[in-house]
């Protein structure tokens, strides 16, 4: 396959692999202990799982999962909101397929939708818009969830509903936002991380200037990734480059999609329809400070929760759970009390075991499982 | 497609209650729709059961192998077949990978009240065909019409039976280290044909299923290496569901080889804008064979020169790891593991 196979080539792995060990070997920390690379974005974790990368890397390098999955560091209670909304009768309720399964305090969207809730998967916020077109007499509630990757889209939703006065549709906004959540990593009294693979599509419509406090003020080097396995190599190296000369910036190896301006139709977009909340509630992290974003008051009428009384559940993460500790690198999930028994894929107590790219769902999966309790895994 | 129109008594356009009624309206539905597409001997006298005669079974073997699926497919009629061959196939296919000659089928329908009695006609036309292609008849069945709403337009179940030869034994339990791991060709076409098909992707794609009876090629496959372990058809849930099953059943580990797995590039595309893994996508014309090492190139030649088998390949092996454990070696040089799905597979989001 054209533009995807260029990067996943065998050999070229093998001989950056090879530039890696050359690099780690000459890093001073590593003989007190292993460096630790977070991945911010779910996009990653998954590429690093799917193609193995963790065990082609020498053991020196251990790699963080951070909270960039969207999914993952939903809260419960607004899955519960969700589910109040959804069980409304006249609402069509529309989400990706992700968040389904993410459990609430009582059931997810997915056990709603069996229990006579009219849930929906869609694939864009646009067929959500093309369902209020054609069901006038039903309101279509759009779940809109994501980091500053999905904004541009959902905002144009907005605007275009705005334009058509589309009225039976509005959208229950539960976009995130970057900065804060690495700043919150950051400040986290445990962190041991010693650089961060830069989320990519993040970047694509922010640019790479947002990140430069990770390095002015941080002193940690960020390099911005694509997400072929090629890429993810070589930002690993050119972080490990960094890391060797000590220096720390924020490099830019997806330069083929990020601009470092970003883009700015996306921007004004984003900007035009949204704008900061105060804070915003994430599983495992807690309220973090302007870490999410509301829809103005001049979209009011798209707005979900200003259309329909919204509960606003605050519920508390279950107490076993030990989300947030994986999500800021503090233990590797198989460390958690409950990961592996008490939390399965089939019965996920914490988000991180929902989405295939959250960090314990990926190790249940797709192979940690060497690191914990079947020493051998698919070692033969 | 051969455009068949309602001849005779049956004229209005659409089913309706009256005619699972039990009275004359189900009749001539049944006898114009049903008798006539599949046109045999024992189905023919409409009695409550089918008859065999005993020593015509035995001839063919010292085993009955007895089966039963249902198919509720959405869209009924979607690139390279319709629910008709799907029902025919799935169950012809479930008797072959146990190593029997299909012989006969039920068929029993439960219709929405309002369904196109043209599309019904379509429908048991293409399973004529299919239960033709697959060279067993179709000898009873059922027709049940519920109110609009309790059912989605059409479901359809199948039973078949089907006779063993004495010398055939396969089981999920026998693979052993050292066994190769055999497809008889592109994985993941039925499942992706019917994610294209649904429409609600807004995704042009040229991929058609690969439903088709199975049994020659799988004759064909068990006489060139009549030592083979086990056969399986891997529908839903796909190749790595099935060699899950194997792994577990058997108590050996498999490593399969990602680059040696055959996928169309259509289907590659389409999960990697998706992103699914083909691996778990279903399969109606594809079985997954477990060969003595000893025995593959005869195998892997059978089944390459059969019609539909041409691209087969070697995926894999069986070895000597964690019990009931699946690896893949990517493409990348990197190993994974390959588990069971959860749920279905849900699109990621970014």
């Amino acid at each position: 396959m054209k533009y995807a196979d260029e990067f996943r080539d065998q050999a070229k792995a093998q001989a950056l692999v090879r530039e890696i060990e050359a690099l780690v070997a000459g890093i001073p920390l590593v003989r007190r202990r292993p460096l630790h690379l977070m991945e911010v974005c779910g996009g990653h974790t998954h590429s690093i799982f799917r193609y193995g990368l963790e065990g082609m890397l020498p053991k020196e390098i251990e790699l963080v999962h951070g909270p960039g999955c969207p999914v993952c560091v939903l809260p419960m209670g607004r899955v519960d909101d969700c589910i109040a909304i959804a069980e409304r009768p006249e609402v069509i309720f529309t989400t990706f397929g992700d968040a389904m399964r993410v459990p609430g305090s009582k059931m997810s969207l997915l056990q709603a939708k069996a229990a006579g809730a009219d849930v929906r998967m869609v694939y864009s916020p646009m067929d959500a818009l093309a369902l209020a077109r054609r069901h006038r007499d039903r309101q279509v509630v759009f779940f809109g969830i994501g980091f500053e990757t999905t904004m541009p889209s959902t905002a144009l939703t907005i605007l275009q509903a705005a334009r058509e006065e589309i009225g039976n549709f509005s959208m229950f906004c539960n976009h995130i936002t970057i900065v804060p959540t690495i700043k919150a990593v950051l400040d986290s009294p445990a962190m041991q991380i010693d650089g961060f693979i830069g989320p990519g599509h993040v970047s694509m419509v922010v640019g790479s200037a947002p990140f430069q406090f990770v390095a002015s003020y941080y002193k940690k080097p960020m390099v911005i990734s694509g997400f072929e396995p090629l890429d993810v190599l070589q930002s690993i190296w050119m972080l490990l480059k960094q890391l060797s000369e000590g220096r720390c910036a924020i490099e830019n190896q997806y330069a083929r999609v990020v601009p470092d301006a970003g883009n700015s139709p996306a921007l004004r977009a984003v900007t035009q329809v949204y704008e900061l909340r105060p804070f915003f509630e994430w599983r495992g992290l807690g309220s973090i400070d302007h870490s999410g974003v509301r829809i103005r008051d001049a979209y009011a009428a798209f707005d979900t929760e200003k259309k329909f009384p919204v509960p606003n559940a605050r519920i508390a993460d279950p107490k076993s759970c030990q989300c947030g500790e994986v999500l800021k690198g503090v233990i590797k999930p198989w460390h958690c009390k409950v990961f592996g028994t008490a939390c399965t894929p089939e019965t996920p107590l914490g988000a991180l075991m929902v989405s295939s790219e959250g960090a314990c769902a990926a190790y249940f999966q797709y192979g940690g499982v060497k690191h914990h309790v079947a020493p051998q895994a698919g070692a033969a | 497609m051969n455009v068949v129109r309602p001849v005779g008594r049956v004229r209005q356009p659409t089913v309706t209650l009256a005619h699972g009624g039990g009275g004359k309206a189900m009749k001539d539905l049944i006898a114009e729709i049903f008798v006539a597409a599949f046109d045999n001997p024992v189905l023919a006298p409409l009695e409550d059961q089918a008859r065999f005669d005993l020593a015509a079974l035995t001839a063919h073997g010292d085993r009955l192998a007895f089966t039963t699926d249902s198919f509720v497919v959405d869209p009924l009629f979607f690139p390279g077949g319709d629910i008709g061959r799907l029902a025919v196939c799935g169950t012809v296919n479930d008797l072959a990978v146990g190593g029997a000659v299909p012989l006969h089928l039920a068929c029993a329908v439960i219709i929405e009240e309002g369904f196109s009695t043209e599309s019904l006609l379509r429908i048991s036309h293409s399973m004529a065909e299919a239960a033709r292609d697959a060279g067993v008849t179709i000898v009873t069945g059922d027709t049940k019409v519920v109110p609009r709403g309790a059912c989605d337009k059409l479901f359809v179940t199948t039973t078949g039976i089907g006779v063993i030869h004495a010398e055939r034994q396969l089981g999920a339990d026998r693979a052993r280290p050292g066994d190769m791991v055999l497809v008889n060709g592109w994985l993941g076409d039925h499942g992706a044909a019917i994610l294209g098909a649904r429409g609600d992707l807004a995704l042009e794609s040229p991929i058609e299923s690969d439903c088709a009876p199975l049994h020659g090629l799988i004759d064909a496959l068990l006489t060139a290496a009549p030592g083979t372990r086990c056969l399986r058809d891997p529908t839903r849930g796909g190749v790595a569901t099935v060699l899950n099953e194997i792994a577990v059943s058997s108590d050996v580990s498999i490593a399969i080889d990602e680059a040696r797995t055959p996928l169309r590039e259509a289907v590659r595309g389409f999960c990697e804008i998706l992103g699914l893994d083909p691996l778990y996508l279903a399969n109606e014309g594809k079985i997954v064979a477990i060969v003595p090492a000893d025995q593959a190139e005869a195998a892997l030649a059978a089944l390459r020169a059969h019609p539909l088998g041409q691209r087969a390949a070697a995926i894999g092996r069986v070895e000597n790891g964690e019990p009931g454990r699946v690896v893949m070696n990517t493409v990348f040089g990197g190993r994974r593991i390959v588990d069971m799905l959860v749920g279905e597979q849900l699109p990621r989001i970014c």
